[in-house]
C-alpha cells in the first residue's frame, strides 16, 4: 500500500491513483497475446509478398511450395479470388468517392510492395516459411505511382487502371456555405495580412510493440478469430459481411492485445486469410506477421501535403484559415482510410475565432501501403497545421506568438462556444493552463537565456516552442457520424452483473489493449454502488462474453464506454432500490443510497446494502409482485457531443548549430482533461501519448525509394526512440469538466500526441529563427537542421522535397545531390 | 538435429533442436514458455530479453544450441515460489510503468541485468541502460522511475540480508 492509498478508508474511488489491476500477469509473462495460442492440429501461414509496388500478375504458381516438408497447402489470390470479398471501407466520405476495392490476396495486380500474393499452410511456422521461396510468380511491372502531386497532374500513370483517376475523393467545408461563420473568399480578398505555408505530414507506422497475429479456428458453419485487434466487435460484423458468414456464426475474441494507436484499428487482409485458409481446410491456423512484415504491411498514419492560409488584421486579429489537404490514402482504402483527414476538417480552427474557414481535402491513390488510424487520426495533423502557422503569423507580424494566440484564442467566459467547423466545445480555459504552464517551464527565464545565447552567438541556441491545442475524441455522437457518412454508430454499451455473494461483473464494449479499463471501471462501479474496488470484474475483448460494442479508438473509452458503465451502474440502484424497499417496509422515496448502503430517510441504524440486497435478489424468496429477481442491468451511451480535452504543451530545446542535433531540455503540459478518474493512468497516457508526438517531430518517417520500396522497413531504420532518445516530461492539469456526460470527463489517450509536435518544431524554428529559417520539416533530424542552418529555408524545403515521403518524384533532391533519406 | 541440455527457470530440459533455432523460439515452441515474446526480427526492440548464465541477451540473437549447457531465467522464473512478485515486478506495477505490457518481459530482464551492475542508476543511467528495449507506450519515464525504485528496494534487501 502506498501513502496515498493508506490514507482513506471511504474516499470515493474516483481520482484515486489505483495501481492496475491488469498489471499482474503481464509482469509475471502469464500472458495470453494471440501468439501463445496454439491449437490440437494448428497450421501455421506464412504469406508471400509482393516485391513489386505496381504491377501486374502475369502468373502464379504455388504448387512446387506444395511439395516441400511440412507443407499442408498453398493458395494463391486465384484460389480465394470469388469467396475473398474485399477489404471494408467503413466511411465513403463523399457519395461519389473513388473505392477500387482490395481484394485480401492479390488476384490479378500487385499495387504496393508488401502486399500479399500467396499464403504457405504448414505443419510448423519454419516450413511454411521456408517453402515460400518454392512459389514462382511471375510480374509485368506497371509504372509506379508514389507522390501526390504527381498522381494528380493530367494524365498521370494510374495505382489502379480501371478508375478515372488516382484521386479518390474531394471533400469540402466552407463557413460561408455552411452557414457557420462568413465566406472565406471575404477574408481572402480583404486580408490585411496574408501568410501561406506548405507543411508535410510525414508518413508514420504506428508500430504497436507486439506484431499482429491472428488464429482462427473453423466451428460448424462458423468460426471463432483471435487477434491482436483493437476492435472485436466491428471486426466480427465486417468478417461476417466481408466473407457472407452470419454474424451469429462468428466470434471474435482480442486476448491479451500489445498496443494500437490506431495500427489495430483495422480488418486486416492478414484476418481475412488466415480465416479463409482455416475454413478452406477445416483446421486451425495461425498468423503471426514479423516486424518487417509489420512496417511494411500493417497500415502506415499521417501522409499529407498541407497548404495553409491565414489571413488577419495589422493588429493581429485573425480573419480567415483556408486549408487544402492532399491525403494519401496509398494503394487501397482500409476501414476508415478516407475519414481520417476529414476528422481533422473540424480542428484546424482549434481555439482560435476564425470567422471565416474554408477545408478542401483530396484523397489520393499511390503505390504505397494504405494509410489508416494512427494515434491523433487527423487531429494531430490538423493541429500542427493550424499551431505552426500561428507562429509564421506572429513572425510575419513581429509580435510575439503567445500574444497572437492570447488575442484571439476562445475566453473561458465565452464556453459553450460553437466554432467556425460548427462544433460546439462545451468547456475549457486556455488561459489557466498556459498560466500554469508558462510558470513551471520559468518561461521569462529561458526567454533571456534565448536572448543572451543570441546575442553570444553561441553555438548551442535556445529555441521556445508553443502548442495551445485543443482536439475533438471520445468518437462519437451517432448522429453526428451519421452526417458524415461514416457507416456505424458511435454509441457504446455496458452491463453490470450483481453476483449472489455481491461480487459485481461488467461487461464492457471497450477493448482495452493497455489503457487500464480494468482498474478504471472498477473505480467508477466501486462509487457508483458502493462496492469495493476489488470486488469487481471487468469482462471485455470477446464478442461471445462481451457481446456489444464498438471498441477502443478516438480516445472514446471512457467518455462513451465509461458513461455507458454509469448508466448501466444506474439501472441496477434503480432495480436494487425497489427490492430495499420492500425489505425496509419503506417508501423508495423515502430510501437514501449512500456508500453502498440503503437506509430510510429519518431513521438511524439499520438499512440494506447491495450485496444484501443481491443476495435477496437471488434467492427471490421475499420480493415484491412484478420484480424480477435480478439486479443486473445494461445500458447503451450514445453521447450528445464530442469531449474537447485541451491544454498548453511548452518545449525549450537546444539545437547545436555546428552538428544540427536538437535536444528537448525541458518539455512541460499542462492538460485539462475534465475530471479525472486515475491520475497514474493518465500520466501514463500523457507520456506515451507525447513520445510519440515528438518522434513524429524528430525521429519518425516512413520512406520510399523512387522504385516504391519501404527503406525504413526495419526498427534498424525506423526510429522508434528510445528511452536515451526522450526526456523527462513535467505534467500538470487544470480542470474544467465536461459539462456533456455526469462525471464531467474528457478524452486523453490522444493529447499528447496531438500537443507536443507543434510544440517541439515550433521550438526548432524558433532556435533558427536568427538564421532566417521558417521551417524545418519533419522529422527535425540533425542533417535537416544543419542543411537549414548553413543554407537557409529555400534549402531546407528542398533538401525535404528529397524523399518521395515528402511529394518528391524521387529520392535526388532538386539541385541533383542524392537525397536526405534520413 | 542437435541435442541440447538447457535450464531455464531452474527446471533442466534435453530436447533435438534445428541447429537453425533460436533460443527464443526455442522458449516459445518447443517448451511453451511463452512469457517470453518476439517484437522484431533484427534484435532492436529486446522484448525477448533473458538472462543467460547471469547475463542478459537478447533471445533472439541466441541460438538454441548456443545456450546448451547454460542456465536460462526468463520473466516467468522471477516471482518467489508462494507467487510473490520480484522487486523490479512489484517497482514496476508500482510506479505504473507497464501499459500493454508487451514490452514488459524484455524490459524487466535488462532492468535485472542493469540493477546487477548499477545498484543505484541515475535517470541518465537508466535511460542508457535500457537503450536496448524498446516501449512505445510509457514514453519510458515510469519505467525509468520503477528502475530506480527497484534498485533501491533491492539494495535495501541487500542491506537488511
Amino acid at each position: 500500500m502506498t501513502a496515498v492509498e493508506d490514507r482513506a478508508e471511504d474516499r470515493a474511488e474516483i481520482g484515486r491513483a489505483r495501481r492496475r489491476k491488469e498489471d499482474r500477469h503481464l509482469l509475471t509473462g502469464a500472458t495470453t497475446w494471440t501468439d501463445n495460442l496454439t491449437l490440437p492440429g494448428m497450421l501455421h501461414l506464412a504469406i508471400l509478398r509482393s516485391p513489386m509496388a505496381h504491377a501486374r500478375i502475369r502468373s502464379i504458381d504455388v504448387a512446387p511450395a506444395r511439395h516441400r516438408p511440412g507443407v499442408v497447402a498453398a493458395f494463391s489470390g486465384r484460389d480465394f479470388a470469388d469467396s475473398q470479398g474485399t477489404i471494408p471501407c467503413a466511411w465513403p466520405v463523399t457519395p461519389d468517392m473513388v473505392n477500387p476495392g482490395h481484394p485480401s490476396l492479390a488476384v490479378e495486380q500487385v499495387n504496393h510492395v508488401g502486399e500479399a500474393v500467396a499464403v504457405v499452410a504448414a505443419r510448423d511456422k519454419a516450413s511454411a516459411q521456408d517453402a515460400l521461396e518454392a512459389i514462382e510468380v511471375e510480374y509485368e511491372p506497371l509504372p509506379v505511382v508514389l507522390d501526390m502531386p504527381t498522381a494528380l497532374a493530367e494524365g498521370s500513370d494510374k495505382v489502379h487502371p480501371h478508375t478515372e483517376s488516382n484521386r479518390s475523393f474531394v471533400w469540402t467545408f466552407e463557413s460561408g456555405a455552411a452557414g457557420t461563420g462568413e465566406p472565406i473568399s471575404d477574408a481572402l480578398a480583404s486580408a490585411e495580412v496574408t501568410v501561406r505555408r506548405r507543411f508535410i505530414q510525414q508518413r508514420l507506422i504506428p508500430s504497436f510493440m507486439e506484431p499482429r497475429s491472428t488464429v482462427v479456428q473453423p466451428t460448424g458453419d462458423g468460426f471463432t478469430m483471435w487477434s491482436a485487434t483493437q476492435i472485436p466487435h466491428i471486426l466480427r460484423t465486417m468478417l461476417a459481411l466481408t466473407l457472407d458468414v452470419p454474424e451469429h456464426k462468428v466470434r471474435v475474441v482480442a486476448p491479451d492485445v500489445g498496443g494500437g494507436f490506431g495500427g489495430k484499428l483495422q480488418v486486416t487482409p492478414e484476418e481475412v486469410i488466415t480465416a479463409l485458409v482455416a475454413r478452406r481446410l477445416g483446421k486451425p491456423a495461425k498468423y503471426t506477421e514479423t516486424r518487417s512484415e509489420s512496417l511494411l504491411s500493417a497500415h502506415h498514419g499521417r501522409d499529407q501535403i498541407q497548404d495553409i492560409t491565414v489571413t488577419a488584421r495589422r493588429d493581429g486579429t485573425v480573419t480567415g484559415l483556408d486549408v487544402h489537404l492532399l491525403a494519401d490514402m496509398g494503394a487501397y482504402l482500409r476501414l476508415v482510410s478516407p475519414g481520417v483527414p476529414i476528422l481533422g476538417a473540424f480542428m484546424f480552427n482549434a481555439i482560435y475565432k476564425f470567422p471565416a474557414y474554408r477545408f478542401v481535402c483530396e484523397g489520393v491513390f499511390t503505390n504505397k501501403t494504405p494509410t489508416d488510424a494512427y494515434r491523433g487520426a487527423g487531429r494531430p495533423e490538423a493541429t500542427f497545421a493550424v499551431e505552426r502557422i500561428m507562429d509564421e503569423l506572429a513572425h510575419e507580424l513581429g509580435t510575439d506568438p503567445l500574444e497572437l494566440r492570447r488575442k484571439n484564442w476562445i475566453r473561458h467566459e465565452e464556453f459553450p462556444f460553437t466554432t467556425v467547423a460548427g462544433l460546439t466545445y462545451d468547456s475549457g480555459n486556455y488561459e489557466a493552463a498556459t498560466e500554469r504552464a508558462l510558470e513551471l517551464i520559468g518561461w521569462d527565464e529561458l526567454k533571456r537565456e534565448q536572448a543572451e545565447r543570441r546575442e553570444r552567438h553561441d553555438p548551442v541556441q535556445l529555441g521556445l516552442g508553443i502548442s495551445t491545442f485543443t482536439e475533438m475524441c471520445g468518437l462519437a455522437p451517432s448522429r453526428v457520424l451519421g452526417s458524415l457518412d461514416y457507416a456505424a454508430g458511435g454509441w457504446e454499451n455496458a452491463g453490470i452483473r450483481v453476483l449472489a455473494t455481491g461480487k459485481v461483473e461488467v461487461v464492457t464494449g471497450a477493448s482495452a489493449h493497455g489503457q487500464g479499463h480494468e482498474t478504471a471501471w472498477s473505480q467508477i462501479v466501486a462509487d457508483q454502488l458502493g462496492v469495493p474496488f476489488e470486488d469487481v470484474e471487468v469482462i471485455h475483448g470477446d464478442t461471445q462474453s462481451s457481446p456489444k460494442g464498438l471498441d477502443t479508438y478516438g480516445s472514446r473509452s471512457l467518455t462513451v464506454g465509461g458513461i455507458a458503465v454509469v448508466k448501466a451502474a444506474e439501472k441496477v440502484v434503480a432495480k436494487a432500490r425497489r427490492i430495499a424497499a420492500h425489505l425496509l417496509e419503506a417508501s423508495e422515496d423515502d430510501l437514501d443510497f449512500a456508500g453502498g448502503k440503503f437506509t430510510v430517510r429519518g431513521v438511524p441504524g439499520g438499512g440494506k446494502t447491495i450485496q444484501e440486497v443481491a443476495f435477496a435478489a437471488f434467492t427471490a424468496h421475499d420480493l415484491p409482485d412484478g420484480i424480477e429477481p435480478s439486479l443486473d442491468a445494461d445500458a447503451t451511451f450514445d453521447p450528445e457531443n464530442f469531449s474537447f480535452p485541451h491544454g498548453t504543451h511548452l518545449c525549450a530545446i537546444e539545437v547545436d548549430t555546428e552538428t544540427g542535433f536538437a535536444k528537448i531540455r525541458k518539455y512541460i503540459c499542462v492538460d485539462d482533461i475534465g475530471q479525472v478518474i486515475n491520475p497514474l493512468i493518465v500520466e501514463g497516457q500523457v507520456h506515451g501519448g507525447l513520445a510519440q508526438g515528438i518522434a513524429q517531430a524528430l525521429y519518425e518517417e516512413a520512406v520510399y525509394d523512387s522504385d516504391g520500396n519501404l527503406t525504413t522497413g526495419t526498427f534498424v531504420d525506423y526510429l522508434v526512440p528510445s528511452a536515451s532518445d526522450l526526456p523527462s516530461f513535467v505534467t500538470d492539469r487544470t480542470t474544467s469538466p465536461s459539462t456533456t456526460n455526469p462525471l464531467g470527463v474528457k478524452g486523453v489517450g490522444e493529447a499528447g500526441t496531438i500537443a507536443s509536435t507543434p510544440a517541439v518544431v515550433n521550438a526548432v524554428v524558433d532556435a533558427l529563427r536568427p538564421f532566417g529559417v521558417d521551417d524545418v520539416q519533419m522529422p527535425c533530424t540533425p542533417e535537416r537542421i544543419w542543411r537549414a542552418i548553413a543554407q537557409g529555408a529555400e534549402k531546407s524545403d528542398r533538401a525535404a522535397e528529397g524523399t518521395v515521403a515528402y511529394g518528391g518524384a524521387s529520392t535526388s533532391t532538386a539541385d541533383g545531390s542524392d537525397g536526405d533519406q534520413l | 538435429m542437435t541435442r541440447v541440455s538447457i535450464t531455464v527457470d531452474g527446471v533442466q530440459y534435453i530436447d533435438e533442436v534445428e541447429p537453425r533455432l533460436l533460443l527464443v523460439q526455442y522458449l516459445r515452441e518447443r517448451l511453451g514458455k511463452v512469457g517470453t515474446v518476439i517484437g522484431c526480427d533484427t534484435s532492436n526492440c529486446g522484448a525477448c530479453t533473458v538472462a543467460l548464465n547471469g547475463r542478459s541477451v537478447k533471445s533472439c540473437s541466441v541460438l538454441a544450441v548456443q545456450a546448451d549447457g547454460g542456465d536460462v531465467l526468463t520473466v516467468e522464473g522471477l516471482a518467489g515460489p508462494d507467487g510473490s512478485l520480484h522487486p523490479i515486478q512489484q517497482a514496476f506495477h508500482d510506479k505504473h510503468a507497464l501499459q500493454c505490457g508487451f514490452c514488459t518481459p524484455g524490459m524487466i530482464m535488462a532492468t535485472w541485468d542493469l540493477l546487477r551492475e548499477n545498484g543505484n542508476p541515475s535517470e541518465d543511467e537508466v535511460r542508457e541502460g535500457i537503450e536496448g528495449n524498446l516501449c512505445r507506450c510509457t514514453g519510458y519515464q515510469n519505467i525509468v522511475a520503477a528502475v530506480q525504485a527497484a534498485g533501491q528496494a533491492m539494495s535495501g534487501q541487500e542491506a537488511s540480508a
